[in-house]
């Protein structure tokens, strides 16, 4: 399943239409509607996540962005749960960038995001789910 | 009867331990101590070496006696957070078990499954103090007459609840690695093709087993550390097998002894008793367990003082050869090795990682020689040492 957090700008003349309906019905894709509002300009905003085939997320970008849709994506991070984070090491052997890696001496894992590229190989193989995708709040509400 | 220059007895400890008199040492510090000083300077020195080891146990599970309702109900089957429980016991006694899936649960049915929640997970969230749901079904009888009851309960509310795991702790395991050219996921966590990951899954200088790896100290009624409270030693585990190659130090080459263990789960903390998913595989438990060692002799120190490079597994292909039952080693390497970061294997450099935290086996070893400093903690002798 291929995944996208998304903001759209809806210009004033598309804010009464249906539009987002045709995502489902013609794209066969899956939503989930986070924030919507129509700003004082008449301009509509909407944070939304889009998910479904790659082949067909891409296809219904297309037609929001050929609606006039200013379409923009949510940086994705990943972060790890100190909390819950067993420090194993299972999540350092799949690891390609080696964000995750067993420091020598003190045993820890350590997560370093400056080398993460977002890859989410680690997300599901962490046996308890400690690293967690996050969208970063800031880059949504710009 | 080998003649030792140091002997020690069990009650001579324990003693010690009374008196907070005991010297205490981690299995690791061990290592050190012992390369230093020699065994038998080692052994006079030294009272007690601590063990620990914190990863995935699947063959663990907990007795739990849900209380009596009123009417009263022959429980027959029990789900627990919807998770099935065994019932075929007693009116209200049931055993969960930590690879039990939800019975909802879409299991591989999407490749890989998650495994999200099993009977693990209900085991961590009964020691958290979480209330879980508990459902049970019966045929009714006379003197049970209730067919089928709904109720939250808490570890606190039943009367009983023992974690009985019939094999934990198992002394060495093999190194998994994935000759095919496809991603497997296995219960070693998942392999990348054409070896693009070695994983391998014991503490080892400081797992218990390879502390006393010929059993000459372990056995029924030894006291451990387990999931954060006490426990013990009930016998051997399930698959315990001693008869495998070892070295001239008495290590097992490949996976070896076992240890059936149990204790009181009311008395377990959350963060020793974690509910796992392993990506394709399922659910499981990770179990923290530790066990005191006594340094009885030199013999004992020099089997204590057995460092990371002296202990040795095999390299399995968990891709194509182990699903058919038939393995053959790729390799033999040592613990020292597979903790560098990277081994070797046919002129290719393949990255290593741990399935079993060596962080928190640290900690567990250092908690055991905390209880045991205070005089809080003695050591159990076995009433019967496990098959060697
Ligand atoms: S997302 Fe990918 S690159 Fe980032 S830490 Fe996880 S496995 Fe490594
Ligand atoms: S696999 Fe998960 S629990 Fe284990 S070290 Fe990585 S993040 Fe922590």
């Amino acid at each position: 399943m291929y995944k996208r957090m998304l903001v759209l700008r809806f210009p004033p003349e598309i804010t009464d239409k249906p539009i987002i309906y045709y995502l489902s019905q013609e794209y066969n894709l899956c939503f989930n509607i986070l924030k919507a509002t129509i700003l004082p300009g008449e301009e509509g905003i909407m944070v939304l996540e889009l998910s479904g085939h790659q082949k067909n997320v891409k296809a219904g970008l297309k037609y929001l962005r050929s609606k006039g849709v200013k379409v923009k994506s949510v940086a994705q991070e990943i972060r790890r749960n100190d909390e819950v984070c067993l420090m194993c090491g299972a999540c350092t052997g799949i690891c390609p960038t080696n964000a995750l890696y067993v420091e020598q001496d003190s045993r820890q894992v350590i997560f370093n995001p400056e080398d993460c590229k977002g890859c989410e190989l680690c997300v599901a193989v962490c046996p308890v789910r400690a690293m967690e995708i996050r969208f970063s709040k800031e880059k949504v509400l710009i | 009867m080998a003649n030792f220059q140091v002997n020690k007895t069990f009650q001579e400890i324990n003693e010690k331990i009374r008196q907070g008199k005991a010297v205490v040492v981690t299995a690791e510090e061990m290592v050190g101590i012992v390369r230093k000083k020699g065994t038998v300077k080692a052994a006079r020195e030294v009272d007690v070496v601590t063990t620990g080891t914190f990863s995935p146990m699947c063959s663990s599970g907990a007795f739990l006696n849900i209380g009596h309702t009123r009417p009263g109900i022959k429980a027959a089957r029990v789900w627990l957070n919807g998770v099935p429980t065994y019932a075929g016991l007693a009116a209200v006694d049931c055993y969960l078990g930590a690879t039990e899936p939800r019975e909802d649960d879409p299991l591989n049915k999407i490749y890989p499954g998650e495994f999200l929640y099993g009977g693990g997970h209900v085991l961590h969230d009964l020691v958290a103090g979480k209330s879980v749901l508990l459902r049970a079904e019966a045929y009714g009888t006379h003197c049970y007459p209730k067919k089928s009851v709904e109720k939250r309960i808490t570890l606190k509310k039943i009367p009983y609840a023992q974690l009985c795991n019939p094999r934990n702790a198992y002394q060495n395991y093999n190194c998994a690695v994935n000759l095919t050219d496809k991603t497997v996921f296995t219960y070693m966590g998942t392999l990348k093709p054409r070896m693009g990951n070695a994983n391998y899954c014991t503490s080892g200088q400081l797992s218990p087993l390879f502390n006393d790896p010929l059993y000459k100290t372990i056995g029924m009624g030894t006291r451990i550390f387990l999931g954060g409270g006490p426990g013990y030693v009930i016998g051997p585990g399930t698959q315990h097998n001693p008869d495998v190659e070892r070295t001239d130090r008495g290590m097992p080459r490949s996976s070896a002894g076992t240890l059936m263990v149990s204790g009181n789960l009311k008395l377990m903390s959350p963060r020793w008793v974690v509910g796992v998913s392993i990506l394709g595989y399922g659910c499981s438990l990770a179990v923290g367990l530790g066990v005191p060692i006594p340094v009885l002799n030199e013999e004992m120190a020099m089997y204590t003082g057995t460092g990371d490079d002296e202990i040795f597994t095999q390299v399995i292909d968990y891709g194509a050869e182990y699903p058919t039952g038939e393995t053959h080693s790729l390799k033999e390497v040592s613990y020292a090795e597979l903790k560098s970061g990277s081994i070797e294997i046919d002129g290719k450099k393949v990255k290593t990682a741990p399935l079993s935290s060596y962080v928190r086996a640290r900690e567990i070893a250092e908690i055991l020689k905390e209880w045991i400093e205070k005089g809080d903690f003695q050591l159990g002798q076995p009433q019967e040492l496990l098959p060697s």
